[in-house]
């Protein structure tokens, strides 16, 4: 590369990079600034609206129910997800490409359009079985699907799945001890890719909740938005940075676990 | 379950090992395919009981058909600026350091901005040119007006506006492998051969880089058109684009009398999107022949 060549591109870099950074960060500094603004045109900053989240017991009440919801969806997700692959992956080869198809299609199924055809359904769970906000949970494992399977699929990929199980059942384990001690410890990162990613949806999840009638998070932050937008800013931008740092978490353990786990890609 | 089975399977073993898949296809069937199943036959079911197609007829009305432009108009819109945005910053991207700091954390932070939207995204911009905005006030502290021909931000224009803030982050994620996979190699041979700057553009790395752009930007459509919870925050009027459509009729006093209605909608809706991702998976299996 020559010299004039590297400059003029380093200078374009640079350009890029200061009009996405102003695009992508400003909106979020103008919203914390929003929500530390006093009542009044001359009224100093407060963090008012911030002390106000815990007394609003909507919110409080919200944020559980979202965060139990993720807790939820992530394990059912592992729980049906990982035993179907890897059991197809030894015994049913076949099947893989149908599961695949199955999981990835509610990328070419909108969010919006799914609501109308399992609004019967929670309709029906509503009236016999429970009216509880944790019944979302079985929409939700539908909506994660494909970012889930994609990252368990990388894991299961970059392991030898064959021979690590045919070793442990020879020695004597059961399907569960292949399972909980020999398969999830050989792909931490994916799991817990898997996991945040699905973390992460759910708590930004609106569509479904808002047309099946629950009160998650994010709906919680509309009706208050109502009341005192200060309040709801606030949540919003604690909210966000609770992603930020679920992924940072997922970045930084992800590639430390990398480092110690390429002895499995053999 | 496997050990308590096999005695009633007589040493057959290829029926047992269907058993471990069983969990996920009932769970599957009740929670994707049954919806699927119900939006298929019930936008088959007239408002009398019959079978008809009058539900498609009920599409084509001119407020169906306003949404539908305007969904086609964002949708393009966000997704071709979008496209090219993305492109210009996962090339800004893909030329440093690949395993450097500043690689990491703009993927980083794409994978969570790809995924942000709805009521925080919403409140974001309306926190920064809304007309209480930090940067609306700012510039009006200044002398400049930013809406001197009236607000715009309410409408069709700002939920573009905003819908880049997602689709921006999406097309640097799905756009870097196909940017990864030019060797700098092809550079030198273009210039050994003569070539200069514009040729290799022309010649090399566009043509290459070509059917990936267009699938991605096909996939960034997709997206567009099935968002709905940014829209449902920002505008204030409803039925301006589909998604906000099928609310209307699913919560509406009107739609619960004609439920079929709702279920055309979502099968066109499933329609538009699966054309859109089936040209978007053609064009991806077309780069991922030189990409490796």
């Amino acid at each position: 590369m020559t010299g004039a060549r590297r400059v003029r591109l380093q200078i374009l870099r640079a350009v890029i990079f200061l009009f996405a950074a102003a695009f992508f960060l400003v909106p979020i500094g103008a919203m914390f600034e929003f929500s530390t603004r006093g009542i009044g045109v001359t009224a100093p900053r407060t963090l008012s609206a911030w002390a106000a989240i815990p007394s609003t017991p909507e919110l409080a009440t919200a944020i559980t129910a979202s965060l139990e919801l993720a807790a939820i969806t992530s394990i059912m997700m592992l729980a049906l997800l990982l035993p179907t692959m890897v059991w197809v992956r030894l015994r049913l080869q076949g099947l893989n490409r149908i599961i695949e198809f199955i999981c990835l299609m509610p990328l070419t199924v909108p969010a919006i359009a799914l609501v109308v055809g399992i609004k019967p359904l929670y309709i029906w769970i509503s009236l016999n079985f429970t009216d509880s906000i944790l019944a979302l949970a079985f929409g939700y494992l539908i909506l994660v699907l494909p970012y889930a399977y994609r990252s368990l699929d990388a894991g299961l990929a970059a392991i030898d799945l064959k021979t690590l199980t045919e070793a442990a059942r020879s020695l004597g384990a059961g399907w569960g001890t292949v399972m909980l001690r020999v398969v999830v410890p050989n792909m931490p990162s994916a799991i817990l890719n898997a996991s945040l990613l699905s973390a992460s949806l759910v708590l930004g999840e609106y569509t479904f909740a808002n047309l099946l009638n629950y009160e998650n998070l994010q709906v919680a932050i509309q009706y208050v938005s109502l009341v005192s937008a200060g309040t709801s800013i606030a949540v919003a931008v604690a909210s966000l940075l609770f992603a930020f740092v679920l992924l940072m978490i997922l970045s930084f353990a992800g590639g430390r676990l990398q480092v110690r786990s390429p002895r499995g890609r053999a | 379950m496997n050990a308590a089975a096999r005695p009633l399977g007589g040493g057959r073993r290829l029926p047992l090992s269907w058993l471990g898949v069983v969990p996920f296809f009932i769970y599957v069937g009740i929670f994707l395919l049954l919806p699927t199943g119900i939006i298929l036959a019930g936008s088959l079911v007239a408002p009398d009981g019959s079978i008809s197609l009058s539900n498609f007829a009920g599409i084509n009305q001119p407020y169906m058909f306003k949404s539908f432009t305007g969904s086609l108009e964002i949708s393009s819109v966000s997704s071709i600026l979008g496209a090219i945005f993305g492109a210009l910053l996962a090339y800004a991207v893909a030329t440093g350091n690949p395993k450097g700091f500043l690689r990491r954390s703009v993927m980083s932070a794409a994978g969570v901005v790809a995924q942000f939207g709805g009521v925080t995204l919403t409140f974001a911009f309306v926190a920064t040119i809304g007309t209480e905005g930090f940067v609306y006030l700012w510039l009006k502290d200044r002398g400049i007006e930013m809406y001197p021909n009236g607000v715009w931000f309410f409408d069709l224009p700002g939920l573009t506006l905003i819908y880049l803030y997602f689709q921006i982050p999406l097309m640097v994620l799905v756009f870097i492998p196909a940017l990864d996979g030019i060797r700098p190699q092809w550079r030198e041979a273009t210039e050994s051969l003569g070539g200069n700057a514009w040729h290799y553009w022309r010649y090399v790395a566009g043509p290459l880089l070509f059917p990936s752009f267009l699938g991605c930007t096909l996939l960034l459509f997709a997206n567009a058109f099935s968002a709905y919870a940014t829209a449902n925050a920002l505008l204030t009027q409803g039925g301006v684009i589909l998604p906000l459509q099928v609310q209307a009729l699913l919560t509406s006093e009107t739609g619960s009398s004609s439920p079929g209605l709702a279920k055309a909608l979502a099968l066109a809706m499933i329609a538009v999107v699966l054309i859109v991702m089936s040209v978007y998976a053609l064009l991806q299996r077309r780069t991922s022949q030189w990409l490796r």
